[in-house]
C-alpha cells in the first residue's frame, strides 16, 4: 500500500508540475517518456532473463491462457455498452470506442478525437487513464478478490509495458508471459475496435 | 512499441548472459522507472488545458466507463481463473 500512496504522490507531483509550467518546455513533446519506458522495460527483462526459474516457468504455460485477452475485450465491451444506460447523452457504440481503448490512453483518445471530437477524446484519455492507474493501484486487492488473472485482464492493453511490473509482483513472475501475450494481442485491437466503434 | 519490445527481449538477453550473477539493483532500477514515469504522465496531465478544465464534468462519465470496463475485465477474468486453476492445478 506503501508503495502505491508513493506512485500517486509521484503522479500527483507531476500533475502539479505540469499545471504550474515548472518545466521551460513541454515535456509532453519530448521522447523522455519513451525513453524511461524503454529503459523500464530493458530493467524488466533483465530481472526475467536473470531468473533461470522464471524461464523454466515459460515452459509449462497453460495454452487455454491464450482465452484471456478474448475475455478480456468481451467483458470490457459488454459491460461498458451495459454502462452507456447510465450516460443518456452517450450512444452505446460512443461508450464501446471509449472502452475499447484498453487503457491504451494515447493511441484510442487520438482516435476518439479525430471521429468524434474533442469531447468524447476527453472522455476517452481520462477514461483509460483511469483504467492504467486503477490497474497499478488496485493490483493487490484485484489478485486476492478475483485471481491471479485480474490484474492482466483490468490492464487491457498496458499489460505488457507500463502495468508489466506491477503483474508480476502481485500475481507472480510465472504470469509474464501470459501478461505480454494479453498485451499484445489486446494493443493490436485497439485501433481496429475504436475505428469501429467510432464508425457505428 | 517494437521499440519497446526490443529493449525488453535485449534485457532477457543481457539477463540470461548474466545469469550466474545476481543483479540485485535491478528492482530498485525498476521501482525509480515507474516513479518517474508515473510523474511523467502527471507532467502531461497538468500541463493540458483541456484535460484540466474538463476533469469534473468529463472526469465522471469517464469514471462511470473505467469502472464498468474494469468490472466486466474481472468478471471475465475470474471465470477464467475458477476454470483453469479451482479444477486443474496448473501453471
Amino acid at each position: 500500500m506503501k508503495g502505491s500512496l508513493i506512485i500517486v504522490g509521484f503522479f500527483a507531483l507531476g500533475c502539479l508540475c505540469g499545471g504550474g509550467g515548472v518545466f521551460p518546455f513541454d515535456v509532453a513533446q519530448t521522447d523522455i517518456s519513451f525513453y524511461a519506458l524503454c529503459g523500464l522495460m530493458f530493467s524488466v527483462g533483465l530481472s526475467i532473463g536473470n531468473d533461470p526459474q522464471t524461464l523454466k516457468n515459460f515452459r509449462s504455460l497453460n495454452p487455454r491462457l491464450v482465452l484471456l485477452p478474448a475475455g478480456t475485450i468481451l467483458g470490457t465491451l459488454a459491460a461498458v455498452a451495459c454502462a452507456s444506460w447510465l450516460l443518456p447523452h452517450r450512444t452505446t457504440p460512443e461508450c464501446m470506442a471509449v472502452g475499447a481503448g484498453f487503457g491504451y490512453y494515447s493511441l484510442s483518445s487520438i482516435f476518439i478525437t479525430e471521429y468524434k471530437g474533442p469531447e468524447l477524446g476527453t472522455v476517452a484519455l481520462l477514461a483509460n487513464i483511469l483504467r492504467e492507474i486503477v490497474t497499478l493501484l488496485a493490483a493487490p486487492l484485484l489478485v486476492r478478490w478475483f485471481g491471479n488473472l485480474a490484474p492482466i485482464s483490468c490492464g487491457g492493453a498496458t499489460t505488457m509495458d507500463t502495468t508489466l511490473p506491477i503483474i508480476t509482483r502481485t500475481a507472480g513472475q510465472q504470469f509474464v508471459v501470459v501478461s505480454i501475450f494479453h498485451g499484445f494481442v489486446v494493443d493490436f485491437s485497439v485501433p481496429f475496435l475504436v475505428t469501429f466503434f467510432c464508425s457505428l | 512499441m517494437f521499440t519497446v519490445i526490443t529493449c525488453m527481449l535485449g534485457g532477457m538477453l543481457l539477463g540470461f548472459l548474466l545469469r550466474r550473477h545476481r543483479l540485485s539493483g535491478v528492482q530498485h532500477v525498476i521501482t525509480a522507472l515507474i516513479w518517474l514515469l508515473l510523474f511523467l504522465l502527471g507532467v502531461e496531465v497538468g500541463g493540458n488545458r483541456r484535460i484540466v478544465e474538463g476533469l469534473a464534468t468529463l472526469g465522471l462519465e469517464a469514471a462511470v466507463l473505467t469502472v464498468a470496463g474494469l468490472a466486466g475485465s474481472c468478471l471475465t477474468a475470474w471465470a477464467l481463473w475458477a476454470w483453469l486453476y479451482r479444477r486443474r492445478k496448473a501453471v
